[in-house]
């Protein structure tokens, strides 16, 4: 009996051990490098949704922190889809999701589960959304279509503000 | 000069009347320069104008009081008021998250008939109406007498954050536009649901005009012309992104005494954005 109640634990614990064994989410974007007269770093948001739009987790909002009294705000609206769907309803910063915007050139963002930003994703099919929108310039929204947490590898791009996007997902 | 004074004003009145509704249609709007906003203390600013064209300050600027009701349901004040001669311009600063209208309105009764072949009305301009008024001014066998309980509404809204629905509530007094989709939040390929009201019932069979911008570079006016169904709502495709001319007229019999018509006259002016 007691035998048994030990195997039973140890099965246990080894299944619980699996289940929080942590999914790395690897997103790498390019931001393509213009030849414009005037050029500002694109504004970028990036965001899991539900394949409704119902928005789960945001992953990265990249927008001007520079300017004085908070003036960089005044154009994350630009990023029409994701204002709609998530920024709209929450105040600015959003903790361990904005920064700064980033400049030309190939970004690598990972995100681990159980860890914020990402956290614990429920298991189901997903969509990665990436909109990027630039000052004087134009807007560009891509969409990845995923399941979580089954590793893949995922890709997409832009023609105009969005280089290559890359999606992978490591389930071990 | 003496010809100027020798005309009742009550005509002068009339005849501006006559003008808001002849052939050409004259069409009176308040645009805002935009609608959705993310900045924390963001600034609006707005047109208000009476035109033929859609939206292009043709004709004349639009006077009266604009009222202002904030996220909160207070009534806030406009800045830095312009009236010029095709345009009234003012400034709004929206210091709150959430959806702000704002409108030109005014509701009442108005009395026309003829008395010894002279058009005659009540009550003149800047007058308000009163029964006692009426009783003076209005002889009791006037001739060809028609009194209107009349109410328009020129509005638009604009949102900072996300939009709120406090401000959309209907006051129950007039024509008004109860917005089943968020007047913030329509969207080109979706379709936008809203009930037209008079005095706080639903306004069925009201003629409604929906118009897109940038009327001056195409020929033809584009318009969509739908009526009311049995709720008084309507529902709106819109064709593109882009600003609307919204127009919903309506028109009964089921007017308060000593009215025996009742008019609605409501216009908005939306933003429909891209997806």
């Amino acid at each position: 009996m007691n035998t048994v109640r030990k195997l039973a634990a140890v099965c246990i614990l080894l299944f619980v051990t699996m289940g929080t064994h942590a999914t790395e989410m690897t997103i790498t974007l390019d931001i393509p490098r213009l030849q414009v007269a005037e050029y500002h770093r694109p504004y970028v948001a990036v965001w899991i949704a539900r394949e409704n739009h119902q928005v789960v987790r945001d992953l990265a909002v990249w927008y001007d922190l520079e300017l004085r009294n908070n003036e960089g705000e005044k154009w994350l609206k630009d990023m029409r889809q994701w204002w709609r769907r998530s920024g709209r309803s929450q105040t600015m910063p959003i903790d361990g999701v904005t920064g700064a915007t980033r400049a030309p050139g190939t970004h690598q963002l990972t995100f681990v589960s159980g860890e914020p930003p990402l956290g614990d994703l429920a298991e189901g099919d997903y969509v990665l959304w990436v909109e990027a929108a630039r000052e004087v310039g134009g807007r560009e929204l891509l969409s990845i279509p995923f399941t979580w947490p089954a590793s893949g590898d995922y890709a997409d791009s832009g023609s105009e503000e969005l280089g290559n996007i890359r999606l992978v997902i490591n389930a071990d | 000069m003496t010809l100027k004074k020798s005309i009742p004003l009550f005509l002068v009145v009339a005849f501006m009347g006559a003008l808001a509704t002849t052939a050409h249609a004259h069409r009176a709007w308040i645009q805002p320069g935009a609608t959705v906003h993310s900045a924390e203390d963001a600034w609006v600013t707005f047109d208000a104008a009476i035109s033929n064209d859609i939206f292009y300050t043709d004709y004349h600027a639009m006077r009266g009081n604009f009222q202002v009701i904030a996220p909160g349901g207070e009534t806030v004040d406009v800045q830095n008021l312009h009236t010029g001669r095709f345009r009234t311009t003012f400034d709004l600063n929206l210091t709150a998250t959430g959806t702000y209208r704002i409108a030109n309105a005014s509701n009442g009764l108005r009395a026309r008939w003829e008395e010894n072949g002279e058009r005659r009305g009540y009550p003149g301009r800047g007058q308000a109406y009163t029964p006692e008024g009426y009783a003076q001014a209005v002889p009791e066998n006037a001739a060809n007498l028609e009194v209107t309980q009349f109410s328009r509404r020129i509005e638009t809204f604009v949102t900072a954050g996300a939009p709120t629905k406090e401000t959309l509530k209907p006051s129950g007094e007039g024509i008004e536009l109860l917005a089943i989709t968020h007047p913030n939040d329509l969207f080109a390929g979706e379709a936008a649901q809203f009930q037209i009201l008079i005095d706080g019932e639903p306004a069925v069979g009201a003629s409604v005009t929906v118009i897109p911008d940038a009327m001056r570079y195409r020929n033809a006016q584009d318009a969509i012309e739908l009526t009311t169904d049995a709720q008084g709502k309507v529902t709106i495709d819109w064709p593109r992104a882009g600003m609307y001319y919204f127009n919903a007229s309506y028109r009964d019999e089921q007017a308060k005494a000593p009215a025996t018509v009742r008019t609605g006259d409501y216009t908005a002016v939306f933003e429909v954005l891209p997806l």
